[in-house]
């Protein structure tokens, strides 16, 4: 891809960008959030047209106008979100579209199935059904989709955002074989440990330029971060010591149902204090959602008590819970945190609108709402097209999450409670992030995290409550303790090797 | 307020097709469609559309009986908008309908001729908005309580009000020399107004008229200015964010449903006691079908259903002076069913239009920068204004017209 250039309205998404990936190599991209990334993909991809510049595939200069042009190419896209259908079987859904002819063979792409998934190390197998396997298989059956139309370029969208660090691993595996047998991979990304783990050389854009091609190799992780984000980043958050005060937040025995009627979280207790920052560290699916939304009031306990500031809110409506000062920066901003098709204006006053000055006898008024919105635009430098009349849904995933957090600090909450605050953002969102975190910590309120991701854990925690299976494991100092020790909990082995 | 506000000016792209636009080429297919209809049994489309509008608008007792037949759309169209904002549809329209006509009925029929009008009619109106808001409720409440579809329980309500109204009829308000209708209202205790009646020629305008352009307002006002508005949408763009946020969900669908349903109850007391002074037994009431399409031509916003339940009335009212010309009155049903068709479409019709917007203003650009380059002037594109970038344009294309000739 030579130069390509790409413009929308109000923004150069793409300035004269050149990228170039040799035969069997694994290239990384690095970009933040917006940067552009995602736009040289889909011109590749045919989603896009470049205003300029041209692409090469094989030396040969091509036009691609659609995805189907692409495939033609030997191009094909692991998209962040799969594109599956859920009760087809994996070989139903690779040959959807190439079923070839109006009765298809469906053990002859069976075999080549299990031929391709052997050859490359996927463990697929072409008969179970999509529902019945977990993400990571999926990814790999969007993987094997590829292959199985010949593709020889790969590009890999931000893959490892839906996967738990052992999938991650295999991942890695997986493309390391498949550049070994002579594809090309692009890795869409922003974490720069992946980038270290498998890529040779990665392109680093920002706002829409290249910025430089680097061999990965010889560059550090700071270096190539820097060039990312423009400056110098920390990956340590500055903090004071921890002076922790009253309990803000005290979980009793708690227990509670998951979806499938069974009980998530067991027998549950756990201390929050004012000017703490408590991590829970655990595998995803162990209970942490059931947790947050029983404290939420999004589910309902089981048995035992929440008590918050010296109340017990376990029958309280969530309303009166948030009333109380409880913030919460909920795991999926797109499903819970915001309205996407509602402006910014309705999304940061969606909590506190029945309130004065938002609304006066249940008649609102705009322009208190709207100043609100942009003191909280402002503070927490949410970009937006068109200001606070953008719709949430048109912002960037990072400005969608300094929105969220932005709304739920200026609230002003004596608990905030952060799931996976960070979740799919690139470093510069995520040190602001962590230090808006920290600076609550700082101002006397307490600060339940939860994160998959250890490092955020350790980053920011002052105590570390480990849950595995539903049940709390153990509080630890994040000081006195290391991921090792908090990897094994996680597991479920408690200290002193009871099971 | 008195603040200074900060002005962010929108950076400047192709123009976006609005609803407007979306539903008046829907419109303007169904019309079309409906002069090929014509074509093919070998009649004018031109004068089968002049008899149309002849029958519906030619004199002041016509265009009255026109505006009397939209007052029930326009109700019944923006109890469907309603419900639609909080990501409800209900279907019920038909049975709200049928009780909000039933009870203004009965109490039309027992309540004493020489009651004042000034009390007579708040009683009506308010008695017959209760009952309808009532059999909303109870889909709202199935909704919340039991996850009952309101698709399913509207329908089912609908033949529920059906069979009441079959019941009640002879029971109370039976017509003894006609014994399948309701003994015709006196024209007191109907929401005929002499003034209407004698401003229009004895059309069938009545007060429902004037009811209805105020719910328009105050589905407006309710919708765009209050909290309950914003509750209800909220809910319906997103309900699990709505939940997070701590809106009750589920009491917002029941308030959604039962204002939804007094709405079409309302329409239901304007056909049966203004427009039609009767009740028959064993019929269900077209309009409850016919709003969803006003509603979805209007895109759900009230001025807009304001006048797409007017033009559906001049379609359904002008169709009878169709016959004379020898083409079928189901001429005008079908331009109306081309039309819903159409506009369920308008994603595709949207996608056409701004296809066409993008082209030309791909154009413009294409000018500008040209015009642009032989001023210096860098700006980009994206941050000029309209005007500025307008003249630019007209430069740049006069210049190019210049290039082609000398070519």
């Amino acid at each position: 891809m030579l130069g390509i250039r790409k413009e929308f309205p109000g923004i150069v998404a793409n300035d004269d960008i050149t990228l170039q990936v040799e035969e069997g190599e694994i290239h990384a991209i690095l970009g933040e959030n917006g940067a552009g990334k995602s736009t040289l993909m889909s011109i590749l991809f045919g989603l896009y047209h470049a205003d300029k510049g041209v692409i090469k595939v094989r030396g040969k200069e091509v036009s691609i106008k659609s995805p189907n042009d692409a495939f033609d190419l030997g191009i094909g896209m692991v998209h962040q979100h799969f594109q599956l259908v859920h009760n087809f079987t994996v070989a139903e859904n690779i040959i959807m579209g190439k079923e070839g002819g109006f009765v298809y063979d469906i053990r002859k792409a069976s075999r080549k199935i299990k031929e391709i998934s052997e050859r490359y190390g996927l463990s697929i197998e072409p008969d179970m059904v999509i529902e019945d396997i977990t993400v990571g298989m999926q990814q790999r059956v969007e993987i094997l989709k590829m292959l199985y139309r010949d593709a020889d370029i790969l590009i890999f969208d931000e893959p490892t955002a839906v996967l738990t660090p052992q999938e991650i691993d295999e991942l890695m595996q997986i493309m390391r074989n498949l550049a070994a047998e002579g594809k090309s991979i692009i890795l869409i990304t922003h974490k720069l440990d992946e980038i270290k783990a498998v890529a040779k050389r990665c392109t680093i854009i920002r706002r829409g330029r290249l910025i430089d091609v680097v061999d990965v190799a010889s560059t550090s992780v700071e270096a190539m971060a820097a060039a990312m984000v423009g400056r110098p980043v920390s990956f340590k958050v500055e903090k004071s010591p921890c002076h922790p005060g009253a309990p803000i937040l005290e979980i009793r025995h708690l227990s509670v149902m998951n979806s499938k009627k069974v009980l998530g979280v067991k027998d549950f207790s756990l201390t929050v204090h004012s000017g703490e920052i408590i991590g829970i560290a655990g595998v995803d699916g162990n209970g942490q959602s059931e947790l947050i939304e029983a404290i939420t009031g999004l589910r309902k306990a089981e048995s035992g008590s929440i008590i918050f500031n010296g109340r017990d809110i376990t029958a309280l409506s969530i309303e009166e819970r948030n009333e109380m000062g409880l913030g919460h920066i909920p795991e999926d901003r797109q499903k819970r945190g915001l309205i996407l098709s509602a402006p910014l204006t309705s999304n940061m006053v969606i909590k506190e609108f029945r309130k004065a000055p938002f609304s006066s006898h249940g008649i609102l008024d705009y322009s208190s709402i709207r100043e609100y919105s942009e003191k909280i635009v402002s503070k927490f430098d949410v970009r937006s097209g068109e200001g606070v009349d953008s719709l949430a849904g048109k912002l960037s995933g990072g400005n969608q999450q300094k929105a969220i957090i932005g709304r739920e600090i200026t609230a002003d909450p004596d608990l905030l409670i952060a799931v996976q605050p960070t979740r799919g953002l690139d470093v510069g969102a995520i040190e602001f992030i962590h230090r808006q975190l920290v600076e609550e910590r700082e101002r006397g309120k307490a600060v339940l995290l939860v994160s998959f991701e250890l490092d955020e854990i350790f980053n920011l925690s002052d105590k570390i409550a480990v849950i595995s299976g539903g049940e709390l494991i153990d509080i630890v100092d994040a000081s006195s303790t290391d991921e090792h020790a908090v990897g094994l909990m996680m597991a479920g082995i408690r200290k002193g090797g009871e099971n | 307020m008195g603040r200074e506000r900060m002005k962010i000016q929108r950076p400047l792209e192709a123009r976006k097709a609005s609803p407007l636009v979306v539903s008046l080429s829907a419109v303007f297919l169904g019309i079309v469609a409906g002069c090929v209809f014509i074509l093919c049994i070998g009649k004018n489309p031109f004068v089968g559309f002049e008899r149309i509008l002849f029958g519906a608008l030619s004199n002041v007792r016509r265009i009255g009986n026109t505006l009397g037949m939209s007052t029930q759309l326009i109700l019944i169209g923006l109890s469907v908008a309603f419900a639609f904002k909080t990501g409800l549809f209900n279907i019920g329209a038909s049975g709200q309908m049928l009780m909000g006509g039933i009870t203004g009925s009965i109490l039309a029929y027992y309540l004493p001729l020489d009651m004042p009008r000034v009390i007579y009619l708040p009683i009506i109106i308010v008695a017959s908005m209760a009952a309808g808001a009532v059999w909303g409720f109870i889909s709202g409440f199935l909704k919340a309580k039991f996850n009952v579809h309101e698709v399913v329980s509207t329908i089912m309500l609908n033949w529920t009000a059906y069979w009441i109204v079959y019941d009640f009829i002879p029971r109370f308000i039976i017509d003894p020399t006609i014994s399948v209708k309701s003994k015709p209202i006196d024209t007191v205790h109907t929401l005929r107004a002499d003034w209407l009646t004698d401003l229009t020629q004895f059309s069938t305008l009545n007060y429902g008229f004037i009811l209805a352009i105020i719910m328009c307002v105050v589905v407006w006002f309710i919708l765009q200015k209050t909290t309950l508005g914003f509750n209800l949408k909220a809910v319906g763009s997103n309900r699990f964010c709505a939940e997070y946020a701590g809106i009750k969900v589920n009491r917002s669908i029941m308030i959604s449903m039962a204002i939804a349903g007094a709405l079409a109850s309302l329409a239901g007391l304007t056909y049966y006691c203004g427009y039609s002074n009767i009740m028959e037994m064993g019929k269900m009431p077209n309009e409850g079908f016919d709003g969803i399409a006003v509603a979805l031509l209007g895109n759900c916003s009230p001025v807009g259903i304001f006048f797409s339940a007017i033009f559906f009335g001049i379609l359904k009212m002008g169709r009878g002076s169709l016959a004379a010309t020898g083409i079928p009155t189901e001429i005008a049903d079908t331009i109306i069913a081309t039309i819903i068709y159409f506009t369920a479409t308008n994603v595709i019709l949207a996608s056409f239009w701004n296809n066409i917007f993008k082209s030309r203003f791909e154009r413009s650009e294409e000018a500008a920068r040209l015009a642009m380059a032989k001023h210096g002037d860098d700006t980009p594109i994206a941050s000029l204004s309209r005007k500025r970038f307008k003249e630019y344009a007209k430069e740049g294309r006069a210049y190019l017209k210049e290039g082609k000739e000398v070519r």
